[in-house]
């Protein structure tokens, strides 16, 4: 068997059903065996694309996505696309071509170092040497992607590589020395967490999206139903907990709710699971849940006391530590009464410090059209973003209640990952309503993939927030910058409708706010790709905001 | 303080790259580095020297843990750990400063590798304070040249 069909061999063995790419020169042997296999392939119109689809199908499904680029060019426009997926750890593997193996290191035509320049933003890598060890290293490279925290990782493979003959025999055991993820917490940790929570009156949870890669969503509903608990939720962590729900508290940090802010810097027990403490979530570290012991429990070690230091780490799988934390909860007879005053305390946050936005009569409001989109899908689409204020509107105005429905670049914030991702997603997933909350510029930067979207009619919907800016650089400038807008007002718009229609899907421009709703509907009946460009009012900002390394309780437009 | 990180790697290739490469995109720098074969082929040992005022040695050796082809890694206790270092010293020596510098290489068991007519090189094994010292009496002289292998370190005892 040759080296290419080695490899779809081993991808057919993991269970690979799409794949996402786009080939070039030193990939055409593998692209000749996937000419006839079984594995749906997805031609991309840009290898960037390609990646964040990987990465939408993977965080929709929990399957581990799959995108193949040439050497090169190739393999450098997937590179923003595997940094967004090592950022929010999600399981990918990257598959890319090489020069032959003589010719590396000559600076031959489209060589490029790809596990070089990748090195900081994977997992793991391979650059395939010996054709004998296909089958070893796509076992490991998919059981490294996925398991433990889960993140991309690259395989470069030189052309010959793929040619050459070997004896194929499915590869059934792993053996990696340096890589052993902790699936069971500590036990005494986890009873000295149980203590604390038993004892705590004004506890909170904070929940990131270790929960999702974990699967751990019931569990935490259930120790916030028995311990009668808040939780609040990071961007990743959107849809763990159901925002419907009385102990829901929202999305905390810079862009969080005041109530979640202001019940993160009171409380007396922080439990944060599958966060991460990023800076745009504790604000200045120095007050951040200043008073209150903290339980963290995370799959990561590196993560324990990185930002900030804990009274009690527990290192392990989310699920699995809330389970035995459930179990250690039972034995201990706990008062739910106790944490009433504080429910009632956060309850009056809810009332004096709520979302809110001014709504007007026709002019489109961007978080009302949020909010359209929650009452027309009632809840259950798949919603993606793109970056900047429409995906904080995003976060913020639709009530998140399922995890792996929501999609979102929140660790490196790139531009242009939401719509690609919203193909992955409606492929991975295709009875579900999948929408990209989109900004005018951020659809822009990937904008091309329309054309896969509508070549293998994938109906997925791209609601633009259409305020012809880069909205929030705008918002920045305004708040910080005596309102000097260095190129922020896209100054040449493209009719993004007639855009739409010139690919083949569908392409309404909204106007005025009783459209919106009309809008909706008919770009969900369509089962075609469509783009609804929505005019948004244009100099709209993301309340509540709290400026950068500020305590999160300086909110600015917290308080109606 | 400095810290000694005894690091066993698999003999895979890319891996001191990545090593390196984790050091320089979190921040944290080497003071040295040895790596050299185990009497395992398929693994390597890097004796890393790190200053742990300037970062926290448990982030240092968590983010290490967490490349696949890391598979231990001992913080040594400078109690019970034999640390030595190599140098090789090329110092200027004219006749008239030769005796002194024969003198020195003496004291500090220094092999006088090579004399040349105006220059001679020297090879100091120690720890890291000896060669420093070495260097000291030396630079006055004029050094040329000086190599060192980085601190390599072993832990007393059975284990
Ligand atoms: C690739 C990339 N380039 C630049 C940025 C910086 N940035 C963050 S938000 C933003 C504005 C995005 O504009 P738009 O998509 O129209 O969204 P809006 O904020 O207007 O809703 C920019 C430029 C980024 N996050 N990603
Ligand atoms: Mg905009």
């Amino acid at each position: 068997m040759k080296g290419s069909e080695a490899i779809v061999e081993s991808l057919k063995a993991e269970g690979v059903e799409a794949i996402f790419g786009l080939p070039g020169g030193v990939v055409i042997p593998l692209y000749d065996t996937l000419y006839d296999a079984d594995i749906k392939h997805y031609l991309v119109r840009h290898e960037q694309g390609a990646a964040h689809m990987a990465d939408g199908y993977a965080r929709a499904t929990g399957k581990t996505g799959v995108c193949i680029a040439t050497s090169g060019p190739g393999a450098t426009n997937l590179v923003t696309g595997i940094a967004t997926a090592y950022m929010d750890s999600t399981p990918m593997v990257a598959i890319t071509g090489q020069v032959r193996s003589g010719l590396i290191g000559t600076d031959a035509f489209q060589e490029a170092d790809t596990t070089g320049i990748t090195q900081p933003i994977v997992k793991h890598s391979y650059l395939i040497k010996d054709v004998k060890d296909i089958p070893r290293i796509f076992k490991e490279a998919f059981y490294i992607a996925s398991s433990g925290r889960p993140g991309p990782v690259v395989i470069d493979i030189p052309v010959d590589m793929q040619l050459a003959e070997l004896d194929y025999k499915p590869q059934k055991k792993i053996n990696l020395l340096g890589y052993k993820p902790t699936l069971k917490g500590n036990r005494r940790q986890i009873k000295a967490a149980a203590r604390l929570i038993a004892r705590a009156e004004r506890p909170v949870i904070y929940a990131g999206g270790g929960i999702i890669s974990s699967g751990a969503d019931r569990e935490l509903r259930r120790l916030a139903k028995m311990v009668q608990t808040p939780v609040t939720t990071t961007l990743m962590g959107l849809g763990t907990f159901p925002e419907t729900d009385k102990l829901s508290l929202g999305m905390l940090g810079m862009h969080g709710t005041g109530y979640a802010n202001y019940a993160v810097t009171n409380c007396d027990l922080l439990i944060a699971i599958g966060a991460r403490f990023d800076d745009r979530v504790t604000g200045k570290l120095a007050t951040f849940a200043a008073e209150a012991k903290k339980i963290h429990i995370d799959q990561d070690p590196a993560e324990i006391s990185k930002n900030v230091v804990v009274d009690v780490p527990i290192v392990g799988d989310a699920r699995t530590v809330l389970k035995d934390l459930l179990e250690e909860l039972k034995k201990l007879e706990i008062d739910t009464g106790r944490t009433e005053p504080w429910l009632r305390q956060v309850s009056d946050w809810k009332k004096s410090h709520p979302l809110f936005y001014k709504d007007l009569k026709r002019e489109i409001m961007p978080q009302f059209v949020v909010e359209e989109i929650y009452r027309v899908t009632k809840g259950k689409a798949i919603i993606c973003t793109e970056v900047g204020q429409n995906q904080m509107w995003a976060a913020l105005f639709y009530q998140h209640s399922k995890a792996r429905n929501f999609i979102s670049s929140g660790g490196l914030g790139t531009m242009g990952f939401g719509f690609p991702a919203a193909i992955g997603a409606k492929i991975g997933r295709p009875r579900e309503t999948v929408i990209d909350i989109a900004g005018d510029g951020s659809f822009q930067m990937n904008i091309q993939e329309l054309s896969t979207a509508v070549n293998y009619n994938i109906p997925v919907i791209v609601a633009i927030l259409n305020n012809g800016y880069l909205g929030m650089v705008r918002q920045w400038q305004e708040l910080f910058w005596n309102e000097r807008y260095s190129e922020t007002c896209i100054e040449c718009q493209p009719d993004f409708a007639r855009v739409a229609e010139a690919y083949g899907a569908l392409g309404i421009t909204i106007k005025d706010k009783n459209d919106v709703t009309d809008a909706l509907r008919a770009a969900i009946k369509a089962k075609r790709p469509a783009v609804l460009d929505f005019r948004v009012k244009r100099d709209e900002n993301v309340f509540p905001m709290v400026p950068a390394g500020k305590s999160i309780t300086e909110m600015i437009g917290g308080q109606k | 303080m400095k810290h000694t990180l005894s690091v066993l790697v698999e003999n895979k290739p890319g891996a001191l790259a990545r090593i390196a490469g984790l050091f320089s995109r979190r921040g944290f720098n080497i003071d040295s580095l040895a790596v050299g074969i185990t009497d395992d082929p398929d693994v390597s040992r890097m004796t890393i020297t790190v200053d742990g005022k300037e970062h926290p040695i448990e982030q240092v050796t968590k983010q290490l843990h967490k490349l696949i082809n890391v598979i231990k890694i001992t913080d040594l206790d400078p109690h019970n750990t034999v640390a030595r270092e190599l140098a090789l010293i090329k110092v200027k020596s004219p006749a008239r400063s030769r005796g002194e510098i024969m003198q020195v290489a003496e004291i500090f068991r220094a092999n006088i590798l090579d004399v040349a007519r105006n220059t001679m090189i020297l090879e100091i094994t120690g720890t890291t304070e000896k060669v420093d010292a070495i260097e000291e009496l030396l630079t006055p002289h004029g050094i040329v040249e000086i190599v060192r292998t980085g601190r390599i370190a072993i832990e007393r005892g059975e284990k």
